[in-house]
């Protein structure tokens, strides 16, 4: 894989309501330990649980940037209150952090400010990239669902912009206005006693016949499986992809982050990767069949034969 | 409601090849007055599109790219892509578009199996076509057309008249 | 309030226009549009046709081209938008920014709507899309209550369109990716959710089962309504006990809050369906109509006649009574 450009990786925002200070000592051991550029921080799925974290904010900010590495605020991906438009509205004015839009309410109050696009905004096109390139986005984090041939598209009218992809993490599919998890647990959204605290990486949804298939995170649905590119990361850097994201799952996710530096760096082999991958993140099997424009659900097996076949 | 079996009961008598006959004489004349119908099914119109109303004896096989038509005698093992079963009236109400596919589906009144794309797309396909099977068939000619005529005007009328009866009884005659 | 219809095919159209739609929807027979189901939707000349017989009766027609353009393929969609303005389309329902931008560029008269797809769901949004692609009208999303649709009409400036009628999205439209990890083919990129290319029904003995792809989205015991496996609104398994985790499989019906949805400042009531039949149409279409024409005390039994028409034969008012969430 060439090196003449820099990849660089970087940690989403915990989708997930997690105590906080399960919060906090994950953030400052990923300051501490993990080979991350930059970590995206800040509620990004629903406006009840903000207060959970405030707390914890400064310090966690503090530990991440004394390491070194940039921090980004994210905002909600789905706002329909005044109050949340209210928020990002506040933060664009006073912080001094990079912000990452997830919606595009946010798009809006972030214009012609230096900002990032997360993976929930619908990136499909270069025209659509360039729109918000115009506006001010410097990264963009391209929808996990994009297909390859649609990255290397996009990255390819815009060697200026740094493209992001989505390479590890359970998929974020769908969110609604109505909460699930509440639902499943006998709640109402407005009274939902925070019942998605119980599932740090999600609570599980079954198929009929017992399949695992999805998992509820409060208004979130993410896949069961969990997305990998760590076969796929020499093809995207190759097209000229130079950041990957790692969503955090609840998992040891300082070694996911040593394990996909290690394959950028050719230090580790991808096929040795994902299968020490697989034992890092046991919940869940991994799939990458959005990025083979194929279910998204399924795992497509790299091939070698490519190599063997016609030796360089 | 159910077409009761003294209406169904020359079907049994009448031989398979002569149903047939008059079966491709329909088609033929659909087929012509509604040549939109086959654009519409795109790349599904080799496919076979099996109808089985399920108050008669019969089960109707249909490859509309060909303009094939074959008509069997129950109980018979169908080799088609796509299966729809109901009732003669609600088949032909909806071929005509007169009622509501996923209605009946919802209310289990019809049911479909195999290839649901291409179901879809002839469900849609004749939805589109505006078929009027009693004005369409006025149309035909030939030895055969009084007796399509007549079939089929006597099962549309009553299909009509009778729409909010309960389905009933099962017929008697399979 | 104007009463905006479906057509998924010329009939359905013509129903449409003589059953009293203000204006009807419609979409090309390709992937440029949201419903982009086999055997549906229009050629370029089914539309020319369509958009005549419309402004001969007074009807506006809106074209809509809201799906996301596929990377490297943006042509299709640009070619669809000239077409429909070439054609007088009334308006386009866009979904997409970089299809939005080169409309507003290209076509600066051309009404712009954006299409619930594009998920604007507050002010902000709204008025981003308003003055960056002066966008004249936006579909809401049925993520709201009728409290924040009266809020939002306060604070932006375009006119509103809010569905009271058909299929429910459960998720946020334009933001679901459910459909393409179980089938590979999703609303955004494909213009279907579900696709029936991927659906099968079986019968487990007494019991129907419908399968999206790989996955179980149903089992329904003899007798009881079925319905289409939707993803989200399948019954699943979660923790100890099963149901429908997402929604019911019921259709959206606001009919009833039609009085507080014009106080809220709403322009214009959207029907769904452009995948259901024109019998469907020229029903629901002729009896809404009605229904707008009738003193509200005299709505009720209208609008009881249209229940047995939807989905699972159940309907809810969905996100716009807060309690649904």
């Amino acid at each position: 894989m060439t090196q003449t450009k820099k990849t660089s990786l970087t940690l989403g925002p915990v989708y997930y309501l997690w105590d906080a200070e399960k919060w906090r000592d994950f953030h400052f051991r990923i300051a501490d330990e993990a080979p991350v550029d930059r970590v995206v921080i800040g509620e990004t799925i629903c406006s009840k649980r903000q207060h959970f974290i405030e707390p914890h904010l400064a310090e966690v900010v503090e530990r991440l940037e004394s390491a070194g590495k940039t921090v980004i605020l994210s905002t909600l991906a789905l706002v329909t209150l005044n109050r949340e438009s209210k928020q990002i509205r506040e933060m664009a004015e006073v912080s001094e952090h990079l912000m990452e839009a997830n919606d595009l309410s946010a798009l809006a109050i972030l214009k012609d400010k230096p900002h990032t696009i997360g993976p929930l905004v619908n990136v499909y096109n270069a025209p659509t990239a360039r729109l918000l390139a115009n506006r001010g986005a410097k990264r963009i984090c391209l929808p996990p669902e994009l297909p390859f041939t649609s990255v290397k598209e996009i990255v390819a009218e815009f060697p200026d912009i740094d493209f992001e992809v989505f390479a590890f993490g359970r998929m974020p599919l769908a969110i609604s206005a109505r909460c699930a998890h509440a639902r499943s647990k006998g709640k109402i959204k407005d009274n939902c006693q925070f019942v998605c605290r119980e599932d740090p990486d999600g609570l599980p949804v079954r198929t009929l016949d017992r399949q695992s298939f999805l998992a509820l995170n409060g208004v979130q649905t993410v896949s069961h499986a969990c997305q990998s590119l760590l076969g796929e990361l020499d093809h995207l850097v190759e097209a000229g992809v130079r950041s990957f994201r790692l969503s955090p799952q609840d998992c040891d996710m300082v070694a996911v982050a040593k394990l996909h530096r290690a394959v950028l760096d050719e230090t580790v082999d991808a096929d040795a990767g994902v299968a020490k991958l697989r034992q890092l993140y046991a919940a869940a099997p991994l799939a990458n069949g959005f990025h083979h424009a194929k279910e998204g659900a399924v795992w497509v097996a790299r091939t070698r034969s490519l190599q063997a076949a016609w030796p360089a | 409601m159910q077409i009761p079996p003294i209406l169904s009961a020359p079907l049994h008598m009448i031989p398979i090849p002569l149903i047939e006959r008059i079966c491709r004489l329909m088609f033929g004349r659909i087929a012509k007055a509604h040549p939109g119908l086959f654009e519409r099914l795109d790349e599904h119109r080799q496919k076979r599109f099996a109808f089985l109303p399920t108050d008669l004896p019969l089960a109707f096989v249909v490859v509309p790219g060909r303009q094939e038509i074959s008509v069997l005698r129950k109980p018979v093992e169908i080799e088609a892509d796509a299966v729809t079963e109901a009732p003669l009236f609600l088949l032909l109400a909806l071929m005509e578009g007169r009622c509501d596919a996923d209605a009946l589906f919802f209310s289990r009144d019809l049911s479909v199996t195999g290839d649901m794309e291409a179901m879809l797309a002839m469900r849609n396909a004749l939805d589109a076509s505006n078929i009027d099977l009693q004005k369409d068939l006025a149309k035909l000619a030939g030895p055969f057309a009084p007796i399509a005529r007549k079939v089929i005007g006597e099962i549309r009328d009553r299909a009509l008249k009778d729409q909010n009866r309960p389905a009933g009884e099962a017929a008697a005659w399979n | 309030m104007e009463l905006i219809c479906p057509a998924g095919t010329p009939a359905a159209f013509h129903e449409a226009v003589d059953a009293g739609a203000d204006a009807v929807y419609c979409g090309f027979r390709d992937e440029t549009n949201a419903r982009n189901f086999p055997g549906l939707n229009f050629s370029r000349d089914e539309l020319r046709e369509a958009i005549a017989y419309a402004k001969r009766k007074g009807t506006q027609t809106f074209v809509a081209l809201n799906t996301f353009m596929r990377a490297g393929a943006e042509e299709i969609w640009y070619k669809g938008a000239a077409d429909a303005v070439a054609l007088g389309a009334d308006a386009l329902i866009l979904a997409d920014f970089g299809l939005m931008a080169h409309v507003a560029e290209k076509y600066p008269q051309q009404r712009l709507h954006v299409s619930v797809q594009a998920s604007a769901s507050n002010p902000d949004a709204i008025n981003f899309l308003v003055d960056a692609f002066t966008a004249q009208r936006v579909v809401l999303p049925r993520t709201l209550t009728i409290a924040d649709i009266a809020r939002i009409g306060k604070n932006i400036r375009c006119e509103m369109e809010v569905f009271v009628f058909g299929g429910l999205c459960v998720m946020a439209e334009g933001r679901c990716s459910l459909s393409s990890y179980a089938t590979g083919k999703s609303p955004n990129m494909n213009g279907v959710c579900s696709p029936a290319s991927h659906v099968r029904y079986r019968k487990d003995g007494g019991e129907l089962v419908s399968e999206l792809g790989e996955f179980t989205i149903n089992r329904f015991p003899a007798g009881e309504a079925a319905g289409y496996p939707t993803l989200c609104k399948g019954r699943f398994d979660i923790a100890d006990s099963n149901g429908y985790a997402f929604e019911d499989p019921v259709s959206l019906d606001v009919m009833g809050e039609l009085e507080a949805l014009k106080a809220a400042g709403v322009k214009a009531l959207k029907i769904e369906g452009r995948q259901r039949g024109k019998a469907y149409v020229a029903e629901v279409v002729s009896t809404m109509k009605a229904a707008l024409n009738s003193p509200p005390d005299r709505r009720a039994p209208l609008l009881a006649r249209l229940r047995t028409m939807s989905e699972g034969q159940k309907t809810t008012s969905g996100a716009y009574e807060k309690r649904w969430r």
